[in-house]
């Protein structure tokens, strides 16, 4: 596989959300705005990025019985230390993601790579590869963000261009469902035409 | 590839990992302790300035106890008290902070946290039609209850039960006023 295509991959056919349809949780329950989204999806990116990395490089070393356990706390660490230094630079960011930023550590996606990729890829392949799905998962969140946006306040990314209210339901997590099958009807129609 | 899995081998393994990364999160800890902190406390600052007319120096944490339930307050000096009154909303505990000044008179109100429906409840931090009725009431002379119960509060439009749990959280913090300076434990 090149370097370009571990990057790119995540967008369309490894897809984390769309197809792979990993890590339902924050999907669901970040993507209010855009601007929600968009945070979560970096947040998780970051995590990826550097628990890649890592167990790539001490995979050679972890004995295949406990290598489980060992990934989940690289995974918490980084995670925890994001949620440090979101709490300490971005504390606006760090509420509105609350409980979110944590719940990264169970996240599958990143677990399922250190899993399925960063063990027994070298270590440069192993970060494209956190950055590509990240940047995947961060579209799909945006996107999914705007949409919801868009149809529950009149407003993409804090620009409101509706006065008023929109539909409610769409903020509130039974539009999440909705427009996350739709999106997924859409994008797998993409898919199969091409 | 991967080492083999004997006891010794698994053991050491996870226990060099756990020290590596109690290192970092230990090193991580140290770093942004100050920052968060900082954080915290200009956030809080940010939300008194708000609430309260402007004031030399800085607000003087304390709290008393007022029918049973432990209210934290700050005390600017000058200015009146930043009252951080606690109630159920409709969808669980509203936290709003509320600054009376030196007159009694409810200078302005802010939400610290909420968990309201969004789209209605929830626009409780941001529906300036009804923050806006707050500033500068005079409990003294408007009944702090919601027109449906006899009062004179505007309710948001579809969030009775909203506009209600806000007032009362006022009519709260105004009841704490009274108390703190009934209790002579204002310089002013």
């Amino acid at each position: 596989m090149s370097k370009l295509s571990l990057i790119t991959k995540g967008f369309i056919k490894d897809n984390p959300t769309f197809v792979l349809v990993l890590g339902m949780c924050p999907t669901l329950a970040t993507t209010t705005s855009a601007m929600n989204g968009l945070e979560m999806g970096l947040a998780t990116m970051f995590v990826l990025i550097l628990s890649n990395i890592f167990i790539s490089l001490i995979a050679p070393v972890v004995p295949d019985k406990v290598r489980i356990p060992v990934y989940i706390v690289v995974i918490a660490t980084f995670v925890t230390v994001l949620q440090l230094a979101m709490q300490a630079f971005v504390p606006d960011v760090y509420e509105t993601l609350g409980l979110f930023i944590p719940l990264i550590v169970v996240n599958c996606i990143v677990l399922g790579r250190a899993e399925a990729f960063a063990n027994k890829n070298s270590v440069v392949d192993s970060a494209l590869d956190g950055i590509g799905i990240g940047l995947g998962f961060t579209l799909s969140l945006t996107v999914i963000g705007i949409v919801r946006e868009i149809l529950g306040s009149g407003s993409v990314f804090g620009w409101k261009f509706i006065a008023g209210d929109g539909i409610l339901a769409f903020v509130m997590a039974p539009g999440a469902f909705l427009v996350l099958g739709y999106l997924m009807v859409l994008f797998n129609k993409f898919l199969a035409k091409k | 590839m991967a080492a083999k899995s004997t006891l010794l081998n698994m053991v050491l393994c996870l226990s060099v990992v756990c020290l590596i990364c109690s290192a970092l999160l230990a090193g991580t800890y140290a770093m942004t302790k100050e920052p968060i902190d900082a954080a915290q406390v200009e956030k809080t600052n940010k939300t008194i300035a708000m609430v309260l007319p402007a004031f030399e120096g800085d607000a003087v944490a304390s709290s008393i106890e007022v029918g049973g339930v432990n209210y934290n307050y700050y005390q600017a000096p000058g200015a009146g008290y930043a009252i951080i009154s606690q109630v159920s909303g409709f969808g669980g505990p509203l936290s709003v902070m509320v600054g009376v000044n030196s007159e009694g008179i409810v200078h302005n109100t802010k939400v610290l946290s909420h968990s309201e429906t969004p789209g209605l409840g929830a626009k409780c931090q941001t529906d300036t039609k009804f923050l806006g009725q707050f500033q500068n009431w005079d409990p003294a002379s408007r009944k702090l209850a919601v027109k449906k119960d006899g009062g004179d509060v505007d309710a948001i439009t579809a969030s009775t039960i909203t506009s209600r749990a806000y007032t009362l959280a006022i009519a709260n913090a105004v009841e704490v006023y009274n108390k703190i300076v009934e209790g002579g434990q204002t310089n002013e």
